[in-house]
């Protein structure tokens, strides 16, 4: 919402500054976006008078003057063919900036002839387009200040312009009346009130106008009337002015005083070109496809519902958002019917949205105009339009009432200090809501007609404390909930998920966040991109679907770095992914990828390319770390991204999986556009049991002072048989006895024949009793023998 | 005697090798030795003269024991030396690869608020990206024709033809985990909410997700003076900062009534922000009383229970107070960015040791 300071001064006589203004409009909540003061870049010009202009000795256009200045007579060199004896002129000296030059003037030599200094034009001073010559000024003495001329003799140039930002609750500070109302209500000044008498009409009108049935919900009261025989053009210079100062354009006098009042009282008006309405005016619903150009060249297709006003040709104007080209008012025009109606802002929010019309009408009237003003401002406008354009008015014609807006709401004045903890007496917060335009009776306030935003006491309490000024609250402990020491506060799993992030970075990967939609078609090469989970408006086609899954983001990630030259990458992101698109139907990843080698070749050479059994080591440290049981099974049938044969889910029974590592599907990586190899883990924290509450104490450690003994097995197996199989049969040998079973060797092929492999275990014994002594080693190694063999279908390699 | 000792000690001298040693050792104290064959004749010995003999030859064999020893270590420090001489690396060589790993500014700046809040008694609370338009707007008291609706640029969710639901969201702010956390767990309350919201927008300062944190206490006589309280601990505790002035702005969220923006004071200097000084003001959070209806629609009785909500960009945060200048790069996962803005996995911010180093 622009205006202008002298626009404000209309309606609230105040002597405030610019600055204290401004600030002030921040502190109440109407936030000043820009404020343009032309004074700014004006300040140091200084008024001039030529006593002397000569030709320059080498130049046939320039002339060389001598200016009589605040400082005495000085040389400058002019080329404007103006610069003449005796004309008043303005003066910018060495030092000076010239906004419209954007340079700082020195001191000079042209063509041999000093020039201290310049005589601007309008153009350099920013102050218009005019450029065929220097400012000639018709009044004003030497020395006199630019800004003081500018603002006796031509006020609009150096009119401040400040722009606001309004809050959808405010719809009564869109126009500078309302402004004014809540600076007043501040005590920044006193809002000047103007009387009105209505117009008398002289005949009745012959455009009557009617509301269909089921249209008064849409438009409770609709106002208008004719003025005949006016004088459309241009508007005056100071509505010109005003206009041009808040960034409209002026058209002609009568649609220059509908937009003055849009802004001026937040009054949203239009005129018809009467010789071009067939008929009378009805307000009623669109049966659906009626087609209206409107007032921005534009066609559009009414839908069933919305409000249209039609004569009985058809449709004339979009209600309450823009009228149409066919009724619109020209220069020509010399019977206009002027229109001030109330609309639902409800129906003008739908129907504006629908439609993708953005007016000053429809931000006003899905906000809320004052439905009281709609008179008052239909005769205003109509004294405007005739002391402007002439003509003759008509009888004033209705359709329907002001609808019914009074609300009553209690005012507690201690509500004020519960809720937001300032002190305000009594008698002030009464001064302010009257000052606002609330009617006291007792402590009961009426809603004046213009806030439609009022619906409860919370309401009193805000209007209250922003006229008080939050800036003058004081901060106040808020008490503990408990004394002492504060309990910790995240829950297991927020603390899990922190230990995943710490554990990833500890193991060298850089975590990312990335957007959590990414394109169909890689979606769908992780089982995602579905209907279900799909935007409906996305902001490009690359982001058009819920990630399925963190694996995507990630490899795109590594992509893009390798793109940029980097082609180790080890990455990791902490994240959602989606199931579906309810509330709900998303669950936490923990996602690592590492593509191609742990580090750049080295000195050493012990850079490595990294492999599935990197990714297992990885997601078993992260898994360790927030507490996952150590006791898994590998399953293989993961996910079709990954490799098939190169995978393993790390499960708890065959339903439960905590994570996948392994190497991804080469045509996943092509996909993707990944240069190399790559392998990477996902867990499912949420899928991991919490451990039982135990508090902090440990288990007993048990240790013996018996020596343990290691025997080491090798057995001959299917090439396919997987080493867990034969950990599995020779732990069970003994559990008593065997502590631990480890795979220190694996060879294939060779000397075993196709399809064999060799699968070496070191199996250590801890006796708990008594020292082994030989026998009982061979019995448990028999032992071990047997169930590997008839677990594996092996032998023992001799 | 003298001579043979003579002899030995000469030719433990000249030993140039082990070998060589222990040859004379054999030569002298062996067995067979010449000193053995000597103690020998001890027995033939009268008893005078034998406790002559006796002690001068045990002497003798000690003398020439320690001279052997002494020699032994002597010849293996040369051999030591002469090998530590050919063991010489060029310790300005690299190290064998290690990598680095990092955390992401907007996980660092969570946990840091988190022990804030934490401090103040506050807990985290959580709730899905994707929600119903009544959990993001109708709860929060913006009904459908509310214009702030349109001005959230909301993403909607696809629908099914045949579904007639109006179509979910992703959240366009946490604030809907406000009303599902009073819903759970009731009042009083005291939560924070981090997390990803989104916008369709996305220019030099907007991406179309990006992250908040929704503060929420609800008791019976909670004031926004008490908000402005909680909110300069925080500011001074998040920023690392002795004092800091706030200055709230009445300004209107349909949540929330009062409303208040608050900005914070600081100054530019050459590009870099410093918070708590200078003639500037920085809008850092929107936030207000919680407005009666939405205490409603968490389930909980807004004549008896009142309180503040408040709204922060978690990567804004990051941004003021690590100096990071493009919010765009946050999302790009460039890892010379994450390397250079990332956190190293031991920087855990405690309030004891301090939020950063």
């Amino acid at each position: 919402m622009k205006f202008t300071l002298s626009w404000l001064k209309d309606h609230l006589d105040t002597d405030a500054s610019v600055e204290e203004i401004t600030e002030t409009l921040t502190d109440l909540g109407l936030e000043v976006e820009e404020v343009v003061n032309p004074a700014d870049s004006l300040g140091a010009f200084t008024l001039a008078k030529v006593v002397g202009a000569e030709q320059h000795p080498d130049a046939d256009r320039l002339r060389v003057c001598r200016v009589l200045t605040d400082e005495g007579e000085k040389q400058i060199v002019c080329g404007a063919p103006n610069a003449r004896e005796g004309i008043t002129v303005v003066l910018c000296k060495p030092g000076d900036y010239v906004p419209g030059l954007d340079f700082t003037l020195s001191v000079g030599k042209i063509r041999g002839v000093e020039s201290h200094g310049m005589m601007a034009s309008w153009k350099e001073l920013q102050l218009g387009e005019d450029h065929d010559g220097i400012v000639e000024l018709p009044s004003g003495e030497v020395g006199d200040r630019l800004v003081d001329w500018l603002a006796a003799n031509d006020p609009a140039k150096v009119d401040p312009m400040i722009d606001i930002a309004i809050t959808p609750n405010r719809p009564d500070a869109l126009g500078v009346y309302g402004i004014a109302r809540d600076l007043a209500a501040r005590g920044l000044g006193t809002l000047k009130t103007t009387d009105y008498r209505p117009v008398e009409g002289q005949y009745a009108s012959p455009i009557k106008v009617t509301i269909d049935d089921d249209t008064q919900d849409g438009c409770p009261l609709f106002t208008g009337r004719l003025i005949r025989g006016v004088t459309n053009g241009p508007s005056p210079k100071w509505l010109q002015d005003r206009l041009v100062a808040i960034g409209l354009r002026p058209i002609s006098a009568l649609v220059d005083i509908t937009n003055f009042f849009t802004f001026d009282q937040n009054r949203p008006l239009h005129v018809f070109d009467a010789a071009k309405v067939a008929g009378n005016l009805r307000v009623h619903r669109a049966a659906g496809g009626e087609e209206i150009e409107a007032l921005d060249e534009k066609t559009y297709v009414m839908q069933k519902g919305q409000m249209v006003i039609s004569d009985d040709r058809g449709v004339e104007s979009i209600a309450g958002i823009m009228g149409g080209a066919e009724t619109g008012c020209t220069d020509d025009t010399v019977d206009v019917f002027l229109e001030s109606a109330f609309w639902d802002h409800i129906q003008i929010a739908t129907t504006g949205r629908a439609l993708k019309i953005n007016s000053d009408a429809r931000y006003r009237f899905e906000r809320g105009v004052d439905p009281e003003f709609t008179f008052e401002g239909l005769e205003r406008a109509t004294q405007m339009i005739l002391d402007l354009c002439g003509g003759e008015p008509s009888e004033v014609v209705t359709a329907g009432d002001v609808p019914d807006h009074a609300r009553t709401y209690r005012l507690n004045a201690e509500r004020v200090q519960s809720l937001v903890g300032m002190d305000i007496p009594e008698s002030e917060q009464r001064q302010t809501l009257t000052r606002l335009g609330f009617r006291l009776e007792g402590n009961m306030a009426h809603v004046p007609s213009w806030r439609p935003d009022v619906q409860g006491e919370a309401d009193l309490v805000e209007e209250v404390a922003r006229i008080a000024s939050l800036t003058k609250l004081e901060g106040k402990p808020l008490p503990r909930l408990t004394s002492g020491i504060p309990a910790p506060v995240m829950t297991a799993q927020q603390r899990r998920l922190q230990m995943a992030r710490r554990t990833c970075a500890a193991l060298g990967y850089n975590e990312v966040v990335s957007y959590t939609f990414i394109d169909q078609p890689v979606a769908g090469l992780f089982g995602g991109g579905t209907d279900a989970t799909m935007l409906a408006n996305p902001i490009s086609s690359e982001m058009s679907h819920l990630r399925p899954d963190l694996l995507p983001g990630l490899l795109q990630a590594a992509a893009r770095n390798q793109a940029r030259g980097i082609s180790d990458v080890a990455l990791f992101e902490v994240g959602p992914a989606f199931t579906g698109g309810e509330p709900g139907q998303e669950r936490i990843q923990i996602s690592g990828l590492m593509v191609n080698r742990d580090g750049p070749k080295d000195v050493h050479g012990a850079s490595r390319v990294m492999d599935a059994f990197d990714a297992k080591a990885d997601a078993e440290a992260v898994l360790a770390a927030i507490g996952a049981p150590a006791k898994v099974q590998i399953l293989r049938e993961g996910d079709v991204w990954w490799h098939p044969g190169r995978h393993g889910r790390i499960c708890l029974g065959p339903k439960k999986t905590l994570g996948v590592f392994g190497e991804l599907h080469p045509k996943v990586l092509s996909a993707l556009g990944i240069k190399g190899t790559a392998v990477a883990f996902t867990l499912y924290p949420e899928e991991i049991p919490l451990p039982r509450k135990s508090g902090a104490t440990r288990a007993a450690l048990e240790i013996s002072d018996l020596q343990s003994v290691e025997r080491d097995f090798a057995f001959v197996v299917d090439a396919e048989v997987e080493a867990l199989t034969l950990v599995n049969a020779a732990s069970g040998a003994d559990k008593a006895l065997i502590e631990d079973v480890r795979v220190f060797d694996e060879f294939i092929g060779g000397s075993l024949g196709e399809g064999k492999k060799s699968l070496a275990l070191a199996v250590r014994l801890q006796p708990k009793g008594q020292t082994l002594i030989e026998k009982d080693i061979e019995a448990v190694s028999e032992k071990i023998v047997a169930k590997v063999t008839k677990a594996t279908g092996g032998t023992l390699r001799g | 005697m003298d001579d043979l000792k003579a002899k030995y000690l000469a030719q433990i001298a000249e030993a140039g090798d082990e070998n060589a040693l222990e040859a004379v050792r054999l030569a002298a104290v062996g067995k067979k030795g010449e000193v053995a064959l000597k103690m020998r004749e001890l027995g033939k010995m009268s008893p005078e003269e034998r406790q002559v003999a006796g002690p001068a030859l045990n002497a003798l064999k000690d003398e020439i024991n320690s001279a052997l020893a002494a020699k032994k270590a002597a010849l293996g420090d040369a051999a030591l030396d002469e090998r530590l001489r050919s063991e010489w690396l060029d310790v300005t060589l690299p190290t064998r690869p290690r990598r680095q790993g990092s955390l992401h500014p907007i996980s660092q700046a969570s946990e840091e608020l988190t022990a804030i809040f934490a401090e103040m008694g506050f807990s985290v609370a959580e709730g899905p990206r994707v929600d119903t338009d009544w959990y993001n707007f109708d709860a929060l008291n913006i009904p459908g024709h509310h214009p702030a609706r349109a001005e959230m640029d909301t993403f909607y969710m696809h629908r099914a033809e045949g579904d007639n639901r109006p179509p979910h969201v992703l959240r366009t702010h946490t604030s809907p985990v406000q009303i599902r956390s009073m819903e759970k767990m009731g009042a009083p309350l005291r939560i924070i909410c981090p997390g990803g919201v989104y916008r369709a927008d996305y220019d030099q300062t907007h991406t179309p997700m990006f992250h908040q944190v929704e503060g929420l206490a609800l008791d019976t006589d909670i004031s926004m003076a008490n908000l402005k309280w909680v909110l300069e601990e925080f500011v001074k505790s998040f920023f690392e900062v002795d004092d800091v002035e706030l200055r709230f702005r009445a300004s209107h969220f349909p949540f929330t009534e009062p409303s208040a923006e608050v900005d914070i004071r600081c100054s530019w200097e050459g590009g870099t922000l410093k918070i708590g000084e200078g003639d500037d003001w920085l809008e850092i959070l929107g936030s207000g009383m919680v407005h009666p209806k939405v205490i409603a629609a968490g389930g909980i009785d807004p004549d008896t229970y009142q309180g503040f909500a408040f709204g922060i960009g978690i990567d804004r945060l990051a941004m003021l107070k690590y100096g990071i200048p493009d919010l765009r790069a946050f999302f790009e996962s460039d890892l010379r960015w994450l390397r250079h803005y990332g956190f190293s996995c031991l920087d855990v911010p405690t309030l004891h040791g301090g939020l950063s180093r």
